[in-house]
């Protein structure tokens, strides 16, 4: 994981230095509501629904467990107990005090965290995949361009007040995208070419939100010593020329689709001409140093035949346990390892929020079994990436006894959903409530796992932060003459087959939601050819019947 | 009275900033809008100090290598949240050499200082009256930087050893 020297050091506490001042600012009546908002935001700070909202950075989802305790002491002390893991691997606070905000901020710095840019019309936290650097299918470990790219965009002088918002992901598995790179601003696929060495596919202008768009390739091969050069050409071509009169028309993706993919990176090839072996050119030395900090933990030598096979044993002897290994753990490129996933998942509680207590588990579990590191999901859930299989059995009753192991990951119930209506104000319908009926009709984790792999994903608005368009299953909340409805799409994709889900007809009400979702499911049991996925049973039968049987006429 | 921020002081701003739609150009030091300085090139041209400004639409381009003859070139921000200067800025220091005075004009605010800095703005005429003593202390609020600028071309990546 990456650590801070006393550059990193005296950069981020001059932010909070600043940030600071201009809280006292404000709070002293200096600086006007509309001047403080471009601040606060720079610094995470929303204004929400009943009280203001701290977004704290976690950079590409790493976390270790002096961080984890931080942030469990951030939720007891100036919060009511609990946070929230985002859709893009951050921690949400749902309840701090103004004035108290720079202590925050001082508190995060102490343990290498910042809310640098975590909103606003900036460049966004950087997101990649949870299993980077312990996935079998990863060619490269995305980690240190992601570091990279963090400091490059952190307090960016030129980019700091950007048309909109603006966000990038990166994987090292493009195979295998678990970092949803064709949704977003700038998608960076990391390829190892025999020819010309470690580099990158990029993509432009895909994003979820209002206008849903699949980003487009500009271009196939960047070499890796030109990332930032490149991306400073497509941010300065951004800054320009994307859309400031209308916020909803603002993002880069509509600039690229009114240019066109071509011309966009026609301008952005000759803009880079120009910046290109600059100073900004990656140094060997610069990459190496970023690597040095993502190094394989000391894992032990371990017969891995042997380890599976006790494992084996342990499972076929306890159920409970056997769907924990299969649902919530993962395979490992390390012999004898595993990586889990903690489901913050069970019903009755938000998708994706975790209290201080827990917290402080997750810390002194990293600590005992995963070299002290967690990682943050944009599914809302914690990952531990190292894990001994020989301490699996241990694992998993430590997680359970905290709420962590709801064996349903990647099944139906594991759902992503934003805040919604509860604490967002820019929701138009609650999406905590809909989630919660779902869990609490889907409590058959026989009938779960015989539907297999489901994506529903939940969003109170059309701003998608519960990234509905690329849910195979996606709820919309709506407001209809002030009244709650929720839209439904099927068919979305977030991963290397990315796609947009298609809407199924006119919304429902609320309480309407979990027998739609049972009609849904029923009309794919009884079509599926053997294991086939929900998503591929209706990419292979279309929308039709899926529409014929929600809103077919009872009688 | 003291109205600019120039080189980190506060001074008496000897400049007359044209408006948009100016057809008189009075004598003196003037900031002429780039369709004025377009129009009336050669004129302008012969006098000891001339400036043009640019409003945010109006791109480093269209002043191009240009850009060397003037004596101050002017950014107007009509807007705090119209980060399009940022760019222009570089663009005249980094792309066209310019190496006069780069002066910031209209509704930016005291907290973007540093980072206008950082693009090779080096005068802040602001549209508002603000407490210039206090907005200078923002020009400091980084003294340490990740990235290039105009102010320091060598990333930290590459001085940190």
């Amino acid at each position: 994981m990456y650590v801070y020297d006393e550059f990193d050091r005296r950069i981020l506490t001059q932010r909070v230095q600043q940030f600071r001042g201009q809280t006292q600012r404000y709070l002293a009546g200096e600086l006007k509501d509309n001047e403080f908002l471009p601040l606060r935001l720079q610094n995470g700070l929303y204004i929400q629904r009943l009280a203001p909202m701290l977004r704290v950075n976690v950079p590409y989802g790493m976390l270790n467990s002096t961080q984890l305790r931080k942030l469990a002491h951030i939720a007891r002390f100036y919060d009511k107990g609990y946070c929230h893991v985002s859709t893009r691997q951050n921690i949400q606070f749902n309840w701090p005090e103004l004035a108290e905000v720079p202590d925050i901020l001082a508190e995060l710095a102490e343990v290498e965290m910042h809310a640098t840019q975590s909103s606003g019309n900036c460049i966004r936290n950087i997101t990649s995949d949870q299993f980077a650097g312990v996935a079998e299918d990863e060619v490269i470990d995305p980690r240190p361009y992601c570091e990279i790219i963090r400091q490059w965009s952190s307090f960016h002088p030129e980019f700091a007040f950007l048309p909109r918002k603006f966000k990038i992901a990166v994987t090292g598995a493009a195979a295998s995208d678990r970092a949803a790179t064709q949704v977003h601003d700038i998608g960076l696929q990391v390829l190892d070419d025999p020819q010309r060495g470690v580099g990158f596919k990029v993509l432009v202008g895909g994003g979820l939100g209002r206008t849903p768009v699949i980003g487009s390739v500009i271009r196939d091969f960047l070499p890796e010593a030109h990332l930032l050069s490149y991306l400073e050409a497509i941010l300065r071509i951004y800054n320009q020329f994307g859309r400031r009169d209308n916020k909803y028309k603002a993002r880069i993706k509509i600039l690229v689709r009114a240019m066109g993919p071509e011309a966009f990176a026609e301008k952005v090839e000759t803009e880079w001409q120009q910046l290109k072996d600059g100073y900004s050119t990656l140094t060997q030395a610069e990459i190496d140093r970023a690597k040095h900090f993502f190094t394989r933990p000391a894992y032990e030598d371990i017969d891995a035949a042997a380890a599976a096979a006790q494992l084996q044993a342990q499972a076929s002897e306890q159920r409970a346990f056997a769907r924990w290994l299969e649902r919530n753990t993962r395979g490992h490129r390390q012999p004898g390892y595993a990586s889990v996933v903690l489901s913050l998942k069970p019903t009755g509680v938000a998708p994706g929020d975790v209290t201080d207590r827990q917290l402080e588990i997750i810390a002194d579990l990293a600590d005992r079994y995963s070299f002290g590191e967690a990682r943050t999901t944009h599914e809302q859930n914690i990952v531990l990436a190292d894990v001994k299989q020989a301490d699996l059995p241990a694992l998993w009753q430590a997680a359970k006894a905290a709420g962590f192991a709801t064996p349903n990951i990647g099944t139906l119930t594991d759902m992503i959903c934003c805040p919604g209506g509860d604490f967002c104000s820019l929701a138009n319908a609650k999406s905590i409530p809909v989630a919660e009926a779902i869990q609490r009709q889907y409590d058959d984790m026989d009938y779960l796992y015989d539907l297999g792999d489901i994506d529903l994903n939940i969003s109170g608005c059309m701003n998608a932060c519960g990234h509905h368009h690329v849910g195979h299953i996606g709820i919309l909340g709506v407001d209809k003459k002030g009244e709650e409805f929720y839209q439904v799409q099927l068919g979305g994709r977030s991963g290397t087959d990315a796609a947009l889900g298609r809407v199924l007809g006119p919304s429902f009400g609320r309480l309407e939601v979990p027998a739609v979702i049972q009609k849904l499911l029923d009309v794919y049991v009884e079509n599926r050819n053997g294991d086939e996925q929900f998503v591929d049973t209706y990419q292979r039968l279309g929308l039709e019947p899926f529409k014929e049987r929600v809103y077919a006429k009872s009688h | 009275m003291p109205n600019l921020i120039k080189n980190g002081a506060i001074v008496t701003d000897d400049w007359t900033l044209l408006d948009a739609d100016a057809t008189d150009i009075p004598a003196g030091k003037v900031i002429a809008p780039l369709a004025l300085w377009q129009a009336r090139r050669e004129m302008l041209e012969q006098r000891d100090h001339l400036g043009v400004w640019l409003d945010t639409d109006e791109t480093a381009d269209q002043l191009g290598a240009d850009a060397q003859t003037l004596s101050l070139i002017a950014v107007n921000f009509p807007g705090f949240m119209d980060g399009r200067g940022f760019t222009t800025g570089r663009l005249l220091r980094e792309r066209y050499g310019f190496s006069g005075e780069l002066r910031a004009v209209g509704h930016f605010m005291r907290d973007q200082l540093c980072y206008l800095k950082r693009c090779g703005f080096t005068a802040f005429h602001f549209a508002e009256p603000v407490d210039l003593d206090a907005a200078l202390q923002s020009l400091d609020d980084f003294t340490e930087y990740y990235q290039a600028g105009t102010d320091q071309p060598l990333p930290l990546f590459r001085r940190r050893a």
